[in-house]
């Protein structure tokens, strides 16, 4: 049967189950618009710390001061005086189900909170409205001595860990939207493991924004001390929406000597959002840093995250997919640099675009000199469906150091009309066809996500495919 | 089973088959063997509703009687996936590697839950052991790093768990080697039933062992003998020459 993308897309803006929108009822609202007086205020209703207000208005400072960047796609069309800086949701954080409000309950109803932490969560932290409201940290994590709390909680409760590197990896003058979340950061989670601990289920967080023109500043924080060992998840959904937001998070992480992180994120804004976000890692000696990055949503979304690899023998891996729809913009990568001997990194990229959509692989590898023996891979694929898509390589490579071993592959294909013929011989229509293929093409990646997301993942795709049928 | 009216193929505006006329009877073996170029893989893939190559009928198109018919369906128009799930199954030439497509995963989507997936993967494992291929190749995604006597067997395992009626092996004895050629050809005795075979092949050795029933001989494009398993004795000894 013909159905045309129109029609899918009216059928998905009836139904939408991974963007839907509940109605607004926020306790408090800042005026529209960044001044110096909304990033006091911020800093006040939170009762933060002096030098917490001291770092917010140097960073608004300095968002004033940086230019947008100069590569990457256009985002001109962002306005900056058109989006509200801070929302509080509830008057207070609820620590039980029961106690959440009912529309936001029902809101993590339709995409399955309970149902997901019954089955294999550690601990749930769910940020609804820039403020984390709801979470649930497993007894058995808190007896370890880890730490899963919202940033908010984080500064209050455990003050001096968070003093010692908030900012310290990602600061202010990074670059623009570093700067602005710096200002007007809110939420986020803050996850730091002790000496040794492995914890075994991952971590989850779930994400959503649901005010119009509401800008999300999330500021996420995760420390694994020497040994240890975690698995942090952002998923990320949301309603559909008429007008431009914009989501500018930060996340810093440090992987001491020996521990291992992995963050993975599932990324499905709806497509009227700007994704803007700066993540990095500081690797210490023989830390492994694993970033798994599926971005599927957004308009443009620009996204690079990085592996600064400080001690020897430290390894940095991103792995990550990115598809792009209809008047959607892909700018996403990865950043690895390499300081000390016997480093590795392994950048995996797999991108697919379609309607017009665009995808581009930017990345930078960087061996310092005195970096001997390291080694560098890096693999982007891109799958391109139809003339009117495009998929652009920006790779740089700064080598330093004659002792290094780099490998760098490159293609860039489209579904051959031979496979897919192969497939309907088999029995499947050309749509269930196609998905096939494009499933098949991300399962290097897809098969390193929790079970769950990748499911998720993978109906979503089917969904957007759909739409080629006709 | 398999009716075939006054079929004629263009690719690029080429004739490349022309005016093909043969019924195929139910539970028999046929075998199609002729010279390079003669338009044997395109019947198959023609049959198989291919988009390349481009069904027309040599006489006006308001005619019922231009089509290919299958279990008494007429197919003429339809989509690949439809005429396989009327029944129709290809063995190919040269199968492809499906990268991230696992076996069960493609088992599983063309059954469309018609066969309950612990049955596929059951079903799939015996007739691997049969076969002499590795379970291992199942777990992997289809023809991933496997040989070219693994894919043929492949094909034919896939042919095994899907069950079609009628079953067309596009030269499934090429680039096997002895033993291999042996094991499909047992396999393929061993589950035949009442199904319809098609056998395309350059040689005689596989029909030692299928034994067909009518043996065509196609050159440039058109069926130009049938006859018995003899006749592929004599193109063994003689080539195509008395047929050109």
């Amino acid at each position: 049967m013909k159905v045309t993308r129109d029609k899918q897309k009216e059928d998905l803006n009836f139904d939408y189950k991974y963007g839907f929108s509940m109605p607004e009822k926020s306790f408090y609202k800042a005026k529209k618009g960044l001044r110096e007086d909304v990033v006091r205020m911020i800093s006040k209703i939170k009762k933060e710390p002096d030098w917490m207000l001291e770092f917010r208005l140097k960073a608004y400072k300095i968002f004033l001061e940086k230019n947008m960047p100069k590569f990457g796609p256009s985002l001109e069309n962002i306005d900056f005086d058109n989006i509200y800086y801070y929302l509080k949701p509830t008057e207070n954080q609820a620590d039980a189900w029961e106690d959440l409000p009912a529309e936001i309950k029902e809101t993590y109803d339709r995409i399955g909170v309970p149902e997901a932490e019954k089955k294999f969560l550690a601990g749930v932290s769910a940020q609804y409205e820039s403020e984390v409201v709801y979470e649930s940290v497993n007894k058995e994590l808190a007896k370890e001595g880890v730490i899963f709390c919202d940033m908010d909680t984080a500064l209050r409760e455990h003050e001096d860990i968070v003093k010692e590197y908030f900012g310290t990896l990602i600061p202010a003058h990074d670059n623009k939207f570093a700067a602005l979340n710096s200002a007007v950061w809110s939420g986020g989670s803050f996850v730091y493991v002790p000496k040794g601990v492995k914890v075994k289920l991952p971590l989850q967080a779930y994400f959503r924004i649901n005010a119009e023109r509401f800008g999300q500043f999330e500021r996420t924080l995760i420390i694994a001390e020497e040994g240890s060992d975690v698995h942090y998840v952002e998923g990320c959904t949301a309603p559909i929406y008429t007008s431009e937001s914009l989501h500018a998070a930060v996340v810093e992480i440090f992987v001491k000597k020996d521990a291992h992180v992995r963050y993975t994120t599932v990324q499905n804004w709806s497509t009227n959002i700007y994704n803007l976000v700066t993540k990095r890692t500081h690797c210490g000696e023989n830390g492994f840093m694993e970033w798994i990055d599926c971005n599927i949503g957004s308009g443009i979304t620009m996204k690079y995250p990085s592996v600064y690899l400080h001690g020897e023998g430290a390894r940095g891996e991103v792995l990550s997919i990115a598809f792009a729809g209809k008047g959607q913009i892909q700018d996403a990568g990865a950043k690895m640099m390499h300081f000390a001997p016997n480093t590795s990194s392994r950048i995996v990229s797999k991108s697919i675009s379609k309607d017009g959509g665009r995808t581009s692989y930017r990345g930078l590898v960087q061996v310092s000199p005195g970096a001997k023996n390291s080694t560098v891979f890096v693999s982007c694929d891109a799958l391109i469906l139809d003339e009117e898509s495009r998929s652009d390589t920006y790779p740089t490579m700064k080598i330093k150091e004659n002792d290094v071993e780099i490998q760098h592959e490159a293609t860039v294909e489209k579904l051959g009309d031979e496979k897919l013929f192969y497939l309907r011989s088999r029995g499947l229509n050309r749509a269930d066809a196609e998905s096939a293929l494009v499933l098949g093409f991300m399962e290097p990646v897809t098969k390193k996500i929790p079970l769950e997301y990748s499911i998720e993942l993978n109906r979503l795709i089917k969904l957007e495919m759909e739409g080629s049928v006709g | 089973m398999l009716k075939i009216n006054n079929l004629i193929v263009y690719i690029d505006g080429k004739t490349i088959l022309n005016d093909i006329n043969f019924i195929f009877e139910k539970g028999k073996t046929y075998a199609i063997m002729g010279p390079n170029g003669s338009g044997k893989s395109t019947l198959a893939y023609s049959l198989m509703g291919h988009p390349a190559y481009k069904i027309s009928n040599s006489k006006s198109q308001i005619s019922n009687d231009n089509t290919i018919v299958l279990n008494g369906e007429d197919i003429t128009a339809m989509e690949p996936h439809a005429r396989a799930q009327a029944g129709m199954f290809l063995s190919f030439q040269t199968p492809l590697a499906l990268s991230g497509v696992k076996v069960y995963q493609l088992l599983q989507l063309a059954m469309h839950g018609k066969k309950d997936p612990l049955k596929i993967r059951n079903e799939a494992k015996a007739y691997a052991k049969e076969l002499g291929i590795s379970e291992e190749l199942l777990n992997r995604p289809l023809n991933e790093g496997a040989s070219g006597g693994e894919r043929k067997k492949m094909e034919v395992l896939q042919a095994a768990v899907l069950g079609k009626s009628l079953l067309i092996f596009d030269e499934v004895d090429t680039g096997v080697d002895v033993d291999a050629l042996k094991s499909i050809s047992k396999f393929l005795i061993k589950y035949k039933k009442d199904k319809t075979y098609i056998v395309i092949t350059h040689y005689n050795r596989i029909l030692h062992y299928l034994k067909p029933d009518h043996v065509l001989v196609m050159v440039e494009g058109k069926i130009v003998k049938v006859g018995g398993p003899e006749l592929a004795k004599t193109i063994e000894d003689e080539g195509y020459e008395a047929f050109t």
